[in-house]
């Protein structure tokens, strides 16, 4: 009883200050409306959000322009000099784009070429993994919550976390060595040798994010209502057929924004590589972003311009993903 | 037998388990091994010595040698089990090695030296859970100061994030007034634009602004996501009109509206916008890592990344300090996981 008054008083009293508060901004509130009628309220409504929006997204972006186009080593837009397109020309001057060697910045078209490479393998292996999960917790399964939120658990870890304990996983003297070892494999170079390390940022990033996908998948495969099953076995159809004419079709709205978002998110990997591989070996697993960051802050002389540049070029293919994106989705709201 | 088989292998409809299903089984648990098995591997390596830690190929779980005090002797000496010369065993402690030969004792008569070959000796090993990596990687590793940081930035941004973009997209959804395009749609056009891409000038601005080893830099610039807005702008142009119209009759001011008759009926949308609020904001790493360089303003991923960089081959803390690291947002999943898998699942896009 005492207990229940107790939970009792801390209501009362959290609810009194919500009260508080509610009727505080409500003065403020009322105050203004009084002054500008009802027109008014929409903008103070947008207002907070917009201030922030326009000081920490907008201003830096359109600040990014002038880091583009002008030069020196300032960090403060006002001690640096006007320079035109030099640092594009930088970026893209290149005897052979498909040979990072012959190109002035060979740093920015090798984390080009990775991104690449990366980013179609990432999005295909994200894809096919999380549907397939998706397809067989869709099916009469017990125990799915408990499969469904094991295989989403890796999204709630940071990516420092997710880095070191897969470099643990796959140092030279590792777990999976251990095993190959005991298999009568042997070692395996897995973070020294290029390809390896880029396999394995790969697998990684699938590891750690393709749980994310497979809850929506699995959501999307859940909307199908059942009686089009029931309907087309009646009609005879098999199983493929039902899955090639009935799961497939309407899985695809969500599909398709699966795949775009996978995708830009593959572009803009950074963080788990950084903290997995850092970029190694030598530059086999440097991407897009860490090298706007890298000459951003990471090297001693440091090149705004060029690293600024190097976003924009990022930024403009993002925005195609991001149109690609709002398309898909206006399609799957009919 | 048989009952038993019958029992792990019936499904729903009574039937047994066809060759898909048994298949479906194995997929599943074989993910369950790969999604979990590198954590529990990291738990159990955490508890090991620097010497199991070192060791190859590794076992998987933390084995330490059993020591024992022998009278005579200021350390605990270590346990071997010994083969003695007429074959017969005997659990002796180690006094000390010299080349290929171990000088022991009887524990129990600690006064004769007995002299083995050190290829007649094995340690006497228990698994133990030894929490020395924890106690030792928490002296240069402020945990309590990290977790504390972490918590007031995920609270108070995940607060700021809610009321921001929710009033936001209460304008947004429910008036029509001039710019209203204009605002959503540049918003939109950001959408995907991430803080990655235009660090530098971002950077810039917290620098003037003096937010450089201030939380509030990691705060207030992420709070008005256009992923936020456009999710509960979403989910209140289902609100139907005529509620407020209501309430404006009944003489509420549109603040009262937005606080007392909208937010509390947008409740599955804030939900999800604080899911992934809290999911981002904690495992923040880049941009913590670059406004934050004073370890007291450290949060938790930075910590711990500077923490690896401090210790770079000492993997017995690093690995124990990744637990600790791990574990509160392991915990808060642990009671919440069906609410956060659902609930990201109905309104599910980032």
């Amino acid at each position: 009883m005492a207990e229940l008054s107790k939970t009792k008083k801390y209501e009362s009293f959290f609810g009194s200050i919500g009260h508080a508060i509610v009727s505080g901004f409500d003065v403020f509130f009322g105050s203004i409306q009084k002054i500008t009628g009802i027109k008014g309220i929409p903008y103070l409504f947008v207002l907070p959000n917009l201030l922030i929006f326009g000081i920490f997204i907008l201003y830096p972006m359109i600040l990014n322009f002038v880091y583009a186009f002008t030069g020196g080593r300032s960090f403060f837009p006002d001690q640096r000099t006007f320079v035109g397109t030099s640092n594009f020309e930088r970026l893209f001057t290149c005897e052979n784009f498909l040979l990072p060697n012959t190109c002035r910045e060979d740093l920015f078209w090798r984390a080009v070429h990775n991104t690449v490479v990366f980013v179609i393998a990432q999005v295909i292996l994200m894809i096919l993994f999380s549907l397939i999960t998706a397809l067989i917790l869709n099916r009469d399964i017990k125990w799915r919550g408990f499969f469904r939120s094991v295989y989403f658990y890796p999204c709630l870890l940071s990516p420092i976390v997710v880095g070191l304990i897969w470099q643990w996983i796959l140092m030279d003297s590792g777990a999976l060595n251990g095993i190959l070892t005991g298999l009568g494999i042997g070692k395996q170079p897995f973070l020294v040798r290029a390809n390896w390390a880029r396999f394995w940022v790969i697998m990684v990033s699938v590891w750690a994010q393709m749980g994310f996908y497979t809850l929506i998948l699995l959501a999307g495969l859940q909307s199908i209502p059942a009686d089009l099953y029931e309907a087309a076995s009646i009609d005879g159809a098999n199983k493929w057929k039902a899955f090639s004419n009935i799961t497939m079709p309407l899985l695809m709205p969500t599909m398709v924004v699966v795949i775009v978002l996978t995708l830009i998110r593959a572009v803009q990997v950074f963080e788990i590589i950084y903290a997995f591989t850092g970029g190694g070996p030598g530059t086999a697993t440097l991407y897009l972003v860490q090298f706007i960051y890298n000459y951003g802050f990471a090297s001693p002389n440091r090149q705004f311009g060029v690293a600024a540049a190097a976003s924009l070029v990022m930024a403009s293919v993002l925005i195609v993903l991001t149109l690609a994106q709002l398309a898909a989705r206006r399609e799957e709201s009919y | 037998m048989n009952p038993i088989l019958e029992f792990l292998t019936r499904k729903r409809g009574r039937k047994k388990l066809s060759f898909s299903d048994t298949l479906s089984y194995f997929y599943l648990f074989l993910g369950v091994l790969i999604m979990f098995g590198p954590i529990v591997w990291l738990i159990f390596s955490s508890f090991k010595s620097p010497i199991e830690i070192a060791r190859f190929p590794p076992r998987f779980f933390p084995y330490t040698q059993e020591t024992v005090l022998v009278e005579g002797y200021d350390e605990p000496l270590q346990l071997f089990e010994v083969t003695l010369e007429d074959g017969s065993e005997a659990v002796l402690a180690q006094v000390r090695r010299v080349g290929l030969e171990a000088q022991m004792v009887d524990p129990d008569n600690p006064d004769e030296i007995i002299r083995v070959n050190i290829a007649d000796r094995e340690p006497v090993e228990r698994i133990r859970f030894n929490l020395d990596n924890y106690i030792t990687g928490i002296r240069g590793f402020n945990f309590g100061r990290y977790l504390w940081n972490s918590i007031i930035v995920t609270v108070a941004a995940t607060i700021l994030t809610l009321l921001v973009n929710s009033m936001a997209a209460f304008a947004l959804a429910k008036y029509k007034f001039p710019g209203r395009q204009t605002i959503f749609l540049t918003m939109i056009a950001t959408l995907m634009v991430p803080l990655s891409v235009v660090l530098v000038p971002i950077f810039l601005v917290i620098t003037r602004i003096g937010w450089n080893n201030n939380l509030l830099g990691i705060i207030v610039p992420v709070a008005a996501t256009p992923t936020g807005v456009f999710l509960l702008r979403q989910y209140m142009l289902t609100i139907p009109n005529e509620l407020m119209d209501a309430a404006r009759i009944d003489g509420a001011s549109e603040w009262r509206i937005y606080a007392q008759i909208i937010l509390p009926l947008a409740k599955p949308a804030l939900a999800v916008l604080t899911i992934f609020s809290v999911m981002w904001r904690w495992n923040d790493f880049l941009w913590p890592l670059i406004v934050l360089s004073r370890s007291e303003y450290f949060t938790l991923q930075v910590g711990l990344a500077a923490f690896q960089g401090e210790h770079m081959v000492q993997w017995n803390l690093i690995l124990a300090m990744t637990v600790l690291t791990l574990l509160p947002i392991t915990i808060v999943f642990a009671f919440l996981q069906r609410h956060i898998t659902t609930g990201i699942a109905t309104t599910g896009l980032k």
